[in-house]
């Protein structure tokens, strides 16, 4: 071929590099390895990652959830995997269909009229719902609960520090462990309040009280999901009185794969369509009236807007926002409330036997779906490595990770993958070690 | 005509997943539940609990969802069914065995608040790919946090911010900071909307009639001295090198800038080239695109940022580092510009992507950049007297073209791309780069044989030679699909965003 283009070699198909920016030796990386040495390599470093062998009961942001088997193997279809963003919608008709049935599950399980095509995850698109509230209320303060998963919060930090919008913090009720609503801190410039539900403590919050005060203030309710499932049992943010509804949506059929890929769900209400972030599949026709999909409303994206753009955001979620839609098919209206509802019952369990623990006490009094903090007697990350050791169960996430005034509490999330036995291994490791602070 | 590549035949009928639904089915099985049951009102007050009963989310069986996503994946073209010359896209092979590593349960089931120590090999995996990519890029500061290219132009962005702002002793809501971000005409739509979201005023910089950026126009920019710095992607979008690079990235550090690179075309560069080299201050790379993970219809991206040690510290948090023989996860960065996104970043790409470079060794990844410059050299010689061409200058590892000689017979760009799909290839990138009208960018990636560019090529001439002499079956296209040109007008004017059960009614 080098021939056919009137060239002697390989280098000259880089003449036009200038000869002191180019590499002039090998690249310091290593030299190829067979397939067998490769899956040699990573199967011994999965081996090092001890955590994944042993029954959890972390939550806080990734959840363990049945996934039937047919999500990860129609994902696995060249036809979706290989494919990219449909520009051509002639021949991308199938992700464009799955895009579509995508956004009205989510507006179904939101309770919303209007998703996107999916955001990068759950933090990522609470960030751009605060941008969103700014666009359509022209306000420039966000009030925050302090119950929000804090990694969301530092996210939005981040996404905020140039927009000149400033984030105030709603404080956490000591009894309840739900959001204490400042009505105070509620004026003319407030643009949005953010709260969480199922908040970071497990606590679901009491929205529609949250709506009414903050729609009279003129502002809009966020409502953050990080635990999608949630949304088989609980009432519907949008019937709350959500304006805009943001998810992480990784327990619908996604592995926790160690924080990513997730994936973002995005739900407003259809007054604030053409405000909304990212891409959206929407119905068209051709010449014989046969029905297809486009990715529509184009104009408030980057790549027409440019720096007038909703968000920078282009390439987003689209093979895992598939899981999600082929998960929540699956199953369908009965099933998402079975693990719902599985859940709940399961997590009421375990709170009650931890309860029963000689020293353990549950400090929130607030209803709770399957999320709940423990104080333990003494330092809970300790306690949590004894029981690892002694019982082979991660039983949870130490707080003081995050909040180091914290040295005694934990959360315990409990999903319908745990067992009873797992539970009560958990419930037997930290009775049995809770004395050796 | 004589089309090669593909034959027409029958494709499958699928309605929505709404409309398929039929109450009563089902597709799951739990086990039953195996603690004892406390009453719901205990656990949630009603006024807490749905009471739509999920109404309208589907019922199925499983041989339903199957055949349903089965049927409707029929209809996408795909990179396993052959070229995709996506330009500035990079739609190369995608490994199975990368997948498998993907889903290995060590790292598949592994819960990202899992405590370090049990997590060990999760973190090497991450320190190496960082490592890898520093000595690529010849930046050695590495974060693999950012979930897209777009997310690691912005990350780019701020750390620039925050570098100056410490520099310059700009304290919050003081004195004036340099507040302009410099961007060539022919940039991606998100270098403009990466630099807004981080507080940057945009100023364009002129092409030169070769397609480069022009020197004389960024040195008068640069003198009004409020220049942040520059986005550039090189190769640019027209697919040539910027040889100038060099004297570009001293201009603008000479005015007190730095410079960004947008890694979207380090195809042409792996192994070859390194912008660190070149005077690049910080880049993204697309894992996505060079280092082949799957794009997924339209996702999960990976956009890691590297940069040189004078932005390090500014880096998003965590980082991953190495103590000793331990992997630890590094908060406590005080000049960081914070978090870009929950956890670390996309991991399962990551996986993928030093899979890649594992496979690939040294000399594979630059022989893999080699055959994609080949490769769209050779199409660009192959087009070179049927099409027009807006640059001599030879490309790297796409081509651009335009629709200048056809639309005197009223073809454009958008039919030439629609007829290619009779054809059997998935179109080029199209009316992009914006600065060059009818724009067609071909990027063949190093994963097509000459065959196949072979039959591209005799594709491409037959369509040049059908709107010379049959210009309506180009208008018309394309002819083979399940749907023709949809009208996107309308749908825009009156979208309709999701299925109600009215839509049924009405008999859609």
């Amino acid at each position: 071929m080098l021939r056919g283009l009137g060239l002697g070699s390989a280098e000259e198909l880089f003449d036009s590099i200038p000869s002191d920016v180019l590499l002039k030796r090998p690249l310091r990386t290593p030299a190829a390895l067979s397939e067998v040495e490769l899956l040699e390599l990573f199967e011994s470093m999965a081996a090092e990652n001890a955590a994944a062998r042993r029954p959890s009961f972390l939550g806080a942001g990734a959840y363990s959830h049945y996934a039937p088997t047919i999500v990860d193997s129609l994902i696995q279809r060249s036809e979706f995997f290989t494919a990219y963003t449909p520009y051509q919608p002639e021949i991308s008709q199938g992700t464009l269909q799955a895009i579509f049935e995508f956004q009205t599950l989510v507006c179904q399980l939101a309770g919303m009229d209007v998703a996107n095509a999916s955001m990068y995850d759950g933090s990522t698109a609470m960030a751009e719902a605060v941008l969103m509230a700014e666009r359509v209320t022209r306000r420039s303060r966000v009030l925050v609960s302090a119950a929000v998963h804090p990694e969301y919060l530092q996210v939005a930090e981040t996404y905020v520090a140039h927009a000149g919008i400033e984030l105030g913090r709603l404080e956490v009720e000591e009894s309840s462990g739900r959001t204490a609503l400042d009505a105070s801190q509620l004026d003319q410039t407030v643009a949005a309040v953010v709260v969480q539900s199922p908040n970071f403590y497990g606590c679901v919050e009491d929205l529609k009280a949250f709506a009414d005060e903050v729609h009279a203030a003129g502002a809009l309710l966020v409502v953050v999901v990080t635990e999608a499932a949630s949304l088989g049992l609980l009432r519907s943010p949008g019937a709350c009185g959500a304006d805009i509804v943001v998810a992480e949506g990784q327990s619908f059929g996604v592995p926790a794969s160690f924080g990513g890929p997730y994936v973002g769900l995005f739900a407003t209400r259809e007054k604030y369509a053409r405000q909304i972030p990212g891409r959206l599949a929407g119905v068209a026709y051709d010449k014989q009236g046969r029905r297809g999909f486009v990715l529509t409303l184009a104009t408030r994206e980057q790549h027409i807007r440019r720096e007038k753009a909703t968000s920078n955001i282009c390439t987003n979620e689209g093979l895992i926002a598939l899981a999600a839609t082929i998960y929540m098919t699956t199953l369908g209206r009965r099933g998402l409330q079975e693990v719902a509802e599985q859940c709940a019952q399961k997590a009421a369990y375990a709170r009650r036997q931890i309860a029963g623990i000689e020293g353990f006490s549950l400090p929130y009094s607030a209803p709770v779906f399957n999320e709940f903090v423990v104080r333990a007697p003494g330092d809970a990350a300790a306690l949590l490595r004894r029981v690892a050791e002694s019982h082979n169960v991660t039983g949870g996430l130490a707080l003081s990770r995050y909040s180091p005034d914290r040295p005694n509490d934990f959360l315990v999330c409990v999903t319908e993958t745990n067992k009873r036995a797992d539970i009560d291994a958990l419930v037997a490791g930290l009775g049995a070690n809770a004395g050796g602070q | 005509m004589t089309i090669t590549k593909a034959t027409t035949h029958v494709t499958q009928n699928e309605a929505l997943v709404f409309e398929r639904s039929q109450v009563g089915r089902r597709g799951y099985r739990l086990p039953a539940l195996d603690v004892e049951e406390t009453a719901l009102d205990e656990i949630l007050p009603a006024e807490l609990r749905r009471d739509d009963g999920l109404e309208g989310v589907p019922e199925l069986s499983e041989p339903d969802v199957v055949r349903h996503f089965t049927r409707i994946s029929t209809w996408n073209y795909n990179i396993d069914l052959g070229l995709y010359p996506l330009g500035s896209c990079t739609m190369k092979y995608n490994s199975r065995l990368n997948e498998k590593v993907a889903r290995i349960p060590g790292f598949a089931g592994l819960h990202p608040l899992a405590p370090e120590e049990d997590a060990q090999g999760a973190l090497r995996v991450m320190y190496e790919l960082q490592e890898h990519l520093a000595e690529i890029t010849g930046l050695p500061g590495v974060s693999l946090q950012p979930a897209a290219g777009a997310h690691g132009e912005m990350t780019g962005v701020m750390m620039i911010r925050a570098f100056l702002d410490a520099r310059d002793g700009v304290a919050e809501g003081g004195g004036a900071r340099r507040g302009v971000m410099l961007i060539p005409d022919s940039a991606h739509g998100t270098n403009p909307a990466s630099a807004h979201l981080s507080g940057f005023t945009v100023k364009t910089i002129r092409s030169t009639n070769e397609g480069l950026t022009d020197l004389e126009h960024l040195r008068e920019l640069c003198a009004a001295g409020d220049v942040a710095g520059l986005m550039l992607t090189n190769p640019n979008t027209c697919g040539i090198f910027e040889r100038n690079i060099k004297e570009i990235c001293d201009i603008v550090h000479a005015a007190g800038g730095l410079v960004y690179m947008d890694g979207a075309n380090m195809n042409a560069l792996v192994g070859v080239a390194r912008p660190g080299d070149m005077g690049v201050d910080v880049i993204h790379l697309n894992l996505h695109k060079t280092f082949s993970t799957p794009h997924g219809g339209g996702g999960p991206g990976s956009g890691p940022c590297c940069c040189t040690a004078q932005l390090e510290p500014f880096l998003p948090v965590p980082l991953v580092v190495k103590a000793g023989d331990a992997y630890k996860l590094d908060s406590e960065r005080p000049q960081s510009i914070g978090r870009v996104k929950a956890f670390y970043g996309n991991f399962g790409m990551h996986l993928r992507a030093l899979a890649y470079i594992l496979t690939h060794g040294h000399d594979g990844l630059r022989e893999a950049t080699e055959a994609a410059v080949i490769n769209a050299r050779f199409i660009a010689h192959g087009l070179a007297d049927t099409f027009d061409r807006p640059f001599d200058s030879p490309p790297m590892h796409e081509c651009l073209f335009t629709d200048k000689r056809q639309t005197r017979k009223g073809v454009h760009t958008l039919d030439i791309a629609k007829r290619l799909i009779d054809y059997g290839f998935h179109p080029m990138t199209i009316y992009f780069p914006l600065i060059v009208q009818g724009a067609m960018l071909i990027e063949p990636t190093e994963s097509v044989g000459r065959a196949e560019l072979q039959q591209f090529i005799d594709a491409m001439k037959e369509i040049a030679r059908e709107a010379v002499e049959d210009a309506q079956t180009v208008l018309d296209a394309p002819h083979t699909t399940r749907v023709g040109r949809l009208d996107e007008a309308a749908a825009a004017r009156k979208p309709v965003l999701r299925w109600r059960p009215a839509e049924k009614a009405a008999g859609a």
